[in-house]
C-alpha cells in the first residue's frame, strides 16, 4: 500500500498491437473506441451501436497470466474507458495480419467463405473469432461457434457463412496460423511491457477523475473519503450513461485494477465471488458446482460483455431486470459490504429496498457475493427474452428447493426478476411448496399464486399479462425438466427436424 | 475462362477481414472538420413557438446552430413530393424529427450542446396507430383501389366465405453503418459529399435543392456502404442536406454521424400493415372473389410511401390467380417517423397477406395449406393474368413448389409432426411451405435505366464506375465478373472505384434489386464497345474479318495468332482510338399506367419457395427453427457463393421481422408516439444461434427467359419473403394447441402465448 501510494501515475500507458502507449487523455472518460478511432486513425474497428450490443467495436484485450503467457479476452471497445486498459495489450483488427499481410487463420477463414458481405461488422467478427481461437486449440463445434458470436450482429449474411468460418479456422491445411515471428509483436516483449506498466503503480489522472487503487483498503479508504465517486468497473452500464446519455461523471474509482477483487474463493459450503471478478469466471465458478446453470449462464449478455462486467457489479446495480439475482435469491446467497475497514454481511433478499435503491450506505460498496453451494437440492434458474441470446429478461425465475427422500419440499425459494421495481422473493407460491410434496398438483397450485403475486409492467419487451403467465408456467417447465422432459428450447438447439432426410 | 458464373469471392472480401474498407466515416478527415449533431422534437405534434441556443452556443468549442432560417435554398425535401421541411419553422410532425442541427468541434461536444437546446413547442393533438389514422381519414396520399371482376356479387354466391383482419409488424433497417454525411465545401459554391446512401444522385439532387445552387455544382461520392436494405434510398438525403447546409454556414467541412440511437428515432422503417380480408371459395378451396383493405402507417409524410403501396397491391396475388379481387389501399398519416422503402418494398406486406388469406382457407376446409395454395396457382397458358393485366409468360411456381415439397420430404414431415404433437404436451412442432413471385423493375418505368463508364487505360487495366452502389450484394464484384467477360479480360485487371455523381449522372437508386440487371448491362454494353473497336483494329491492321478476332482470357486472337490485351491497347492508344466508353441500359417491355395501375410493370419475375419447420414451447411462447429448406430462383447465375448469402441473409432478414423484431410506439399518455424500441438493447435482429441448425439452399436450374444480363436474375429482395415459411410453421404449431388462435406477426414469444391462451 505504501508502495503503491508513492507511486502515481497520471500517464495511461498500454501496448497497442506491438506499440507502446502512453497517453495523458483529456476525458477520463473517453472511449477505448474514439481512441482507436480518432486519435490512432484506426478504423477498422467500427461504432455500430454504442453501447455493446452490436460487437462491430470488438477488440481482444490481453493481460500476462501468473505464468507470463498473454491471455486475451474479446472486448466492446465503445463502452471502455480508455484508462481501464492501462496494462493490457490491446489488439485491433490492424493488429491481426502477419508483418508480410498473411491472413490470420478467422481473417482468411471468414474472406474465403464468404463471410462478409457489407463489410461493416466483419472486423468484430474478426475479433470474435480471434478470441475464440486463442482460448481453443481445437476446432469449434456449430454450438460453440454460436455462443462465441453471440455479442455480434450481422444484417447481411445470416450468419451460415460466418458460423463455418469458426467451425473451420482451425484448419491449418487451409487456414494456416501465423508464424511467432511474423506477428505484429512479440509476446515476451509484450509481456515485459506489461508487467513494467503494472509494476509502476496507480493509475490517477489528471483532476483524479479516474482513480485506480491496486490496494484493497486504499480502494476502500477513497471511497470512504470521497462517497461522491463513481464506482467503475466493466463499464457495461456506466459506459452507457457516457455514449448515450452523456453524463458528466466527475470522479471515478476503478476497480479493476485491484487483485485482491478477482478473488474466487470456494469453500465446502459456499463460493465467494469479490467485486471485480467478470461474469465470464464467476459464472464458471457456479457452473463447476452447478452445472445445470449452465444455458443461463450463456444466455447471459454476450462474451465481450461477459469479459468486461462484473458479477457484483449486477448485484450492486440491482436492476430489477438483472440476470444474476432470480438465482441469488433463489440460493439464499449474501452481500459482503464494507465501508473503510468495516465489512457486514446482508442477506440479498435485504439488499434491495426500491427500484435501483439498496442498503449501501454512503461510502460503503459491495465487497463479494457469498452463495451457498447446495447439495441436494434442486436449483435452476430460467430466463424469457424476445431472442434466446444476448437479451434483456422480460421475467426470470430463479428455484432452489430442498427435498426430502420422499420428494417432499422442505424448503422453497423462489427469486424473480422483471416482475416488480426490485429483484425479489415469491413468499406467497413459496408457501404453497414449503411442506408439499413436488408434485403436478402441488406446482399447479404455486403456479396459480405465482400468476397473481406480482403487478408487473407492461413494456417494450413483454406485456404485464406476458410477464404473469410466463413466469407461472417457468415454474410448471421447471417441475417437467427436472423428470427428463425436453422442454427447454434454450437448451434444446439440436432437436431433429421430423422425417428429414438429411 | 469465363469470370461470370464463378463463385468469385466480394471485391472488397480483404478490405473487409483486414479493416481496410474505408466506410464513410473512416475517410481521413480534413483540417478543420467540424461535427453535427441533431436537435429532436420531442413531441409528436407540436407548434413550434421557439428555439433557444443560447445555452448550446456558449459551450466553447460549438460552432453554430442551424435552423430553417439558415437554409439558402428550399426548406422542402422528398423523394417525390417535396412535403416535408428538411428542418421545420412551425410544426413539428413526430418525436425524434430533427429540429436544428448543433455544429461543434467534436462529435460528442456536438451531441451534448444538442441536448442543450430548448426548444418551446404547443402540443397539438397527434396520432399514432393505423386505427387512429383510419377513424380521423387521416392520409398522406390518395386511397387507391385496383379492382378485377366482380369481387362483391362473387362474394355473396360464394360456397364459402371468410372474414378477418391481420396485423403486420414493421421493421427497422439496422444496418450496421448508421447514417452518414461528410460535406466539404469547394470553391465557387459547390459542394463535395461523401454519403453512406443507396442514392447518390437524389442526395445531390436534394443537397442542390436546399443549398439553391445547381446540380453540376454538388458532387456525392460511396465506395460503398454497411448495409442499406432500403433505409438509405430516400432517407440519406437528408442527412446529407443537414451536413450541407452546416458546411456551407459554417464554410468548413461538417460531419453528420447519426448516433444509432438517434438513427432510429430519426429515420424511417418498414410500413406496418392492417388488413382487412373478405374471401370467397370453394370446397377445393380455390378462391372465387377476394376482397382486401390494406391500410399501411406511413409516418409524417409520404416519402416512398406511394410505390411501396402500389407494391403491396401488386403483390396481393403471390403465385395466386384471383379472379374476382379488388384491393384498397389505404395510406396513413401518422405522427411518426415517415416510413420507408424496405428490401421488398411492400411486396412482402402484400404477400404476407394473401398467404395469411390462403392458410385461413385451407384451415377452415380442414386441408393442407400446400394443397390449397396449390389448386390456387396460376395457370400457364389460362389463369394467367394478373390483377393488374400482366400477362405471366414465366410461371415456374408450380413445378418449383412440387419440387422443393418432394426435396424437402413436406408431406411426410408433416404427417410426423401430428403424431408428434399428438403424444407432446407442452412442446409442439410445426411445418409450412409457403412461395413467392416477385416483379422485377421499378414499378415507376422511366426509373429502369442505368449509365456507366468503362475505361481501359494504357497498360491494359480496366476500371469501372457505372451508378450502383455497393452495399454488400456484391454489386461490384458481379459487374466486374461482366465486364471482364465482355471485353475479354482477367478479373483481377478490373477494378471498381467509387460510385461518383460526375462520373455518371442521372442515375436510380440502387433498389428494387435491379442494381445488377441495370447497371450490369451498362457496364456491359460500354465494354462491348471498346471490345469492338480493339477488334476492328487487329481486323483492318491483319485484313482478317471481324468474326476471325476474338478476346479471351486477356488475349487477343486472330488467324496470325495471339497478342497480348495489354499490346493491342497500347496499339489502338497510338492508333489514336477511343479506349474508354459509356453504356447505357433501358429495360425492355415495359410499360404501366400509374392511373389505372395496369401494364407490364415488371419485365420479368423471381420465384422461390421455403419450407421451414419450428417448434413452439406452449409454456412460454418461445418458438425455435429447426429446419429450412429452400429451392430459389436466381436464373443463370452470376455469382452463386454471392446469390446464396443474398438468400441466406435474405432469408434471417425476414425471419427477423416475422418473429422477434417488433417496433413499439407508445400510443397515450407521456411520451405519446416515441419509439421504446430504439436500440439493439430492445430492438432485437436475429443473431448466429438462430439461424436454423439445418439450412439447405437450392438453386432453380433455369435461366432467365428475358434478356437479363447473362440470363440471371434479380436476387436481392426476393428472398426475404420465403421467411413467411416461419412465421406459418409457427402459426401450424400454434394451431397444433388452439385451433381458434389468431397470430398476429411478429410472432414474438408474447404474441405466441397470447394466441395460444386467447379464444376470437
Amino acid at each position: 500500500m505504501e508502495n503503491s501510494k508513492q507511486n502515481i501515475s497520471s500517464t495511461v500507458r498500454f501496448v497497442l498491437g506491438g506499440q507502446a502507449i502512453a497517453v495523458q487523455p483529456a476525458r477520463a472518460d473517453q472511449t477505448l473506441l474514439e481512441f482507436l478511432r480518432e486519435d490512432q486513425a484506426l478504423c477498422g474497428t467500427k461504432e455500430g451501436c454504442a453501447e455493446g450490443d452490436c460487437g462491430a467495436c470488438t477488440v481482444l484485450m490481453g493481460h500476462a497470466n501468473e505464468t507470463g503467457q498473454l491471455q486475451y479476452q474479446a472486448i466492446n471497445s465503445c463502452i471502455r474507458f480508455l484508462p481501464s486498459v492501462h496494462g493490457k495489450h490491446i489488439v485491433a483488427v490492424e493488429h491481426l495480419s502477419g508483418r508480410d499481410g498473411a491472413l490470420h487463420p478467422a481473417q482468411a477463414a471468414l474472406q474465403e467463405l464468404h463471410g462478409a458481405q457489407c463489410g461493416f461488422c466483419t472486423p468484430g467478427f474478426v475479433m470474435s473469432l480471434a478470441a475464440a481461437f486463442a482460448q481453443q486449440s481445437t476446432a469449434l463445434n456449430a454450438q460453440q461457434a454460436m455462443e462465441a458470436l453471440s455479442g455480434n450482429l450481422c444484417r447481411c449474411t445470416g450468419y451460415r457463412p460466418i458460423v463455418d468460418a469458426a467451425c473451420q479456422m482451425h484448419d491449418s491445411a487451409r487456414f494456416a496460423p501465423l508464424p511467432p515471428e511474423q506477428k505484429q509483436w512479440q509476446d515476451a516483449q509484450v509481456v515485459k511491457q506489461l508487467n513494467e506498466i503494472c509494476a509502476a503503480g496507480t493509475l490517477q489522472t489528471a483532476n483524479a477523475n479516474w482513480v485506480a487503487p491496486r490496494d484493497p483498503l486504499e480502494f476502500a479508504a477513497f471511497l470512504k473519503q470521497h462517497p461522491e465517486a463513481q464506482i467503475v468497473a466493466g463499464m457495461t452500464d456506466v459506459g452507457l450513461w457516457v455514449t448515450k446519455q452523456h453524463r458528466q461523471l466527475g470522479a471515478m474509482l476503478y476497480l479493476g485494477d485491484v487483485d485482491a477483487f478477482r478473488a474466487i474463493e470456494t469453500s465446502d459450503e459456499l463460493l465467494t465471488i469479490h467485486a471485480g471478478v467478470t461474469h465470464t469466471d464467476a459464472w464458471a465458478a457456479l457452473e463447476k458446482h452447478y452445472p445445470q446453470l449452465q444455458s443461463y449462464a450463456q444466455r447471459f449478455a454476450s462474451p465481450p460483455v461477459r469479459n468486461s462486467g462484473t458479477f457484483v457489479g449486477n448485484v450492486a446495480n440491482g436492476s430489477p431486470i438483472g440476470d444474476a439475482m432470480p438465482l441469488l435469491l433463489a440460493l439464499d446467497a449474501r452481500v459482503v459490504l464494507q465501508c473503510g475497514d468495516d465489512q457486514r454481511v446482508l442477506a440479498l433478499d435485504a439488499f434491495y429496498l426500491a427500484y435501483r435503491k439498496t442498503a449501501l450506505a454512503s461510502g460503503e460498496f459491495v465487497r463479494a457475493v457469498q452463495i451457498p453451494l447446495l447439495r441436494r437440492w434442486h436449483v435452476a434458474a430460467y430466463k424469457l427474452s424476445k431472442r434466446f441470446d444476448q437479451d434483456i429478461s422480460a421475467c426470470a425465475l430463479g428455484v432452489a428447493l430442498r427435498l426430502d427422500a420422499q420428494g417432499k419440499i422442505e424448503v422453497a425459494r423462489l427469486g424473480v426478476g422483471g416482475m416488480a421495481g426490485i429483484p425479489s422473493r415469491a413468499p406467497n407460491t413459496e408457501a404453497l411448496l414449503n411442506g408439499r410434496t413436488w408434485n403436478a398438483e402441488t406446482v399447479a397450485n404455486a403456479a396459480q399464486a405465482l400468476l397473481t403475486e406480482f403487478t408487473p409492467l407492461s413494456d417494450m419487451r413483454a406485456s404485464a399479462h406476458y410477464r404473469a403467465q410466463a413466469l407461472a408456467n417457468l415454474l410448471v417447465r421447471d417441475f417437467h425438466l427436472a423428470r427428463g422432459e425436453t422442454l427447454d428450447l434454450a437448451q434444446t438447439r439440436q432437436l431433429a427436424p421430423l422425417g428429414a432426410q438429411s | 475462362m469465363s469470370a461470370s458464373g464463378i463463385a468469385n469471392m466480394h471485391e472488397s472480401a480483404r478490405l473487409h477481414v483486414t479493416g481496410q474498407a474505408h466506410y464513410t466515416d473512416d475517410v481521413p478527415e480534413l483540417r478543420g472538420t467540424l461535427h453535427c449533431a441533431a436537435v429532436l422534437s420531442e413531441h409528436a405534434h407540436g407548434k413550434l413557438l421557439n428555439i433557444d441556443s443560447s445555452l448550446a452556443l456558449a459551450m466553447p468549442g460549438v460552432v453554430a446552430i442551424i435552423t430553417a432560417a439558415d437554409i439558402p435554398g428550399e426548406n422542402a425535401i422528398g423523394p417525390i413530393m417535396q412535403d416535408e421541411a428538411l428542418l421545420p419553422s412551425t410544426t413539428l410532425q413526430y418525436r425524434g424529427q430533427p429540429v436544428a442541427i448543433v455544429v461543434a468541434s467534436s462529435a460528442k461536444l456536438a451531441r451534448i450542446a444538442a441536448r442543450a437546446v430548448r426548444m418551446n413547442v404547443e402540443p397539438l393533438p397527434a396520432i399514432v396507430t393505423i386505427e387512429q389514422a383510419l377513424e380521423a381519414q387521416a392520409r398522406v396520399l390518395k386511397v387507391r383501389e385496383l379492382t378485377r371482376g366482380e369481387p362483391r356479387q362473387q362474394l355473396d354466391s360464394a360456397t364459402h366465405r371468410l372474414q378477418g383482419r391481420w396485423t403486420l409488424g414493421g421493421q427497422e433497417h439496422f444496418y450496421l453503418e448508421g447514417m452518414v454525411a461528410y460535406a466539404m465545401p469547394q470553391p465557387e459554391g459547390c459542394m463535395r459529399v461523401l454519403s453512406s446512401t443507396q442514392h447518390p444522385t437524389e442526395v445531390q439532387h436534394m443537397v442542390a435543392h436546399a443549398l439553391g445552387v445547381s446540380q453540376t455544382q454538388v458532387q456525392v461520392e460511396t465506395r460503398r456502404i454497411g448495409g442499406g436494405f432500403g433505409g438509405k434510398e430516400s432517407q440519406s438525403s437528408h442527412v446529407a442536406a443537414w451536413a450541407a447546409l452546416a458546411a456551407h454556414k459554417t464554410g468548413k467541412p461538417c460531419k453528420l454521424r447519426l448516433d444509432r440511437d438517434d438513427d432510429f428515432v430519426i429515420t424511417g422503417k418498414r410500413h406496418d400493415f392492417l388488413a382487412d380480408y373478405d374471401v370467397g371459395f370453394d370446397a377445393h378451396g380455390r378462391l372465387t372473389a377476394l376482397d382486401v383493405m390494406l391500410a399501411s402507417r406511413c409516418g409524417f409524410s409520404a416519402d416512398l410511401s406511394g410505390p411501396v403501396n402500389d407494391r403491396a397491391m401488386f403483390h396481393i396475388d403471390n403465385c395466386y390467380w384471383l379472379p374476382h379481387v379488388r384491393v384498397v389501399s389505404h395510406r396513413c398519416r401518422t405522427n411518426t417517423q415517415s416510413a420507408t422503402a424496405f428490401r421488398g418494398f411492400g411486396g412482402p406486406q402484400g404477400m404476407a397477406v394473401i398467404e395469411q388469406v390462403i392458410d385461413d382457407v385451407a384451415r377452415f376446409l380442414g386441408k393442407d395449406p400446400l394443397e390449397v395454395r396449390q389448386v390456387n396457382l396460376y395457370g400457364k397458358t389460362s389463369n394467367n393474368i394478373t390483377p393488374y393485366l400482366m400477362t405471366i409468360e414465366d410461371n415456374i411456381a408450380p413445378e418449383l413448389i412440387e419440387r422443393l415439397a418432394r426435396n424437402a420430404n413436406y408431406r411426410t414431415r408433416r404427417e410426423a409432426i401430428k403424431a408428434f404433437n399428438q403424444k407432446s404436451r407442452f412442446i409442439k412442432r410445426g411445418i409450412s411451405l409457403t412461395p413467392l413471385k416477385f416483379g422485377i423493375s421499378f414499378t415507376a418505368t422511366h426509373l429502369n435505366q442505368a449509365g456507366a463508364l468503362v475505361s481501359v487505360y494504357a497498360d491494359g487495366s480496366v476500371l469501372i464506375n457505372h451508378g450502383g452502389i455497393e452495399m454488400g450484394q456484391g454489386l461490384h464484384t458481379k459487374v466486374m465478373q461482366l465486364v471482364a467477360d465482355a471485353l475479354g479480360v482477367p478479373y483481377a485487371s478490373v477494378r471498381i472505384s467509387a460510385t461518383d455523381t460526375s462520373k455518371v449522372p442521372n442515375t436510380s437508386a440502387t433498389a428494387a434489386s435491379s442494381g445488377t440487371d441495370l447497371n450490369g448491362k451498362a457496364a456491359q454494353a460500354a465494354a462491348l464497345q471498346i471490345r469492338e473497336r480493339l477488334c476492328q483494329l487487329v481486323a483492318s491492321k491483319e485484313a482478317c474479318a471481324l468474326e476471325q478476332v476474338s478476346i479471351a482470357d486477356g488475349w487477343v486472337v486472330s488467324p496470325k495468332g495471339s497478342q497480348a490485351f495489354a499490346d493491342v491497347v497500347a496499339q489502338a492508344y497510338m492508333a489514336r482510338l477511343q479506349l474508354w466508353s459509356d453504356g447505357f441500359y433501358a429495360t425492355p417491355k415495359i410499360h404501366y399506367n400509374m392511373q389505372t395501375m395496369t401494364g407490364r410493370p415488371f419485365y420479368y419475375f423471381s420465384y422461390g419457395a421455403a419450407v421451414s419447420e419450428v417448434a413452439l414451447d406452449t409454456l412460454t411462447g418461445e418458438t425455435r427453427v429447426l429446419a429450412v429448406d429452400i429451392l430459389h430462383d436466381v436464373g443463370r447465375s452470376i455469382n452463386p457463393a454471392l446469390d446464396r448469402g443474398q438468400i441466406e441473409g435474405g432469408f434471417i432478414q425476414g425471419m427477423g421481422w416475422l418473429t422477434t423484431e417488433q417496433l413499439v410506439w407508445v400510443e397515450q399518455g407521456k411520451g405519446l408516439g416515441s419509439l421504446s424500441t430504439h436500440a439493439p438493447s430492445t430492438y432485437k435482429i436475429p443473431v448466429a444461434s438462430d439461424m436454423p441448425d439445418h439450412f439447405a439452399i437450392e438453386f432453380w436450374p433455369e435461366s432467365n427467359r428475358e434478356d437479363a444480363v447473362f440470363k440471371s436474375k434479380a436476387v436481392g429482395e426476393p428472398p426475404l419473403m420465403l421467411a413467411l415459411s416461419v412465421w406459418h410453421a409457427i402459426k401450424d404449431a400454434v394451431l397444433a394447441t388452439n385451433p381458434q388462435a389468431n397470430l398476429q406477426a411478429p410472432a414474438t414469444a408474447p404474441e405466441v402465448l397470447r394466441a395460444l391462451t386467447e379464444d376470437f
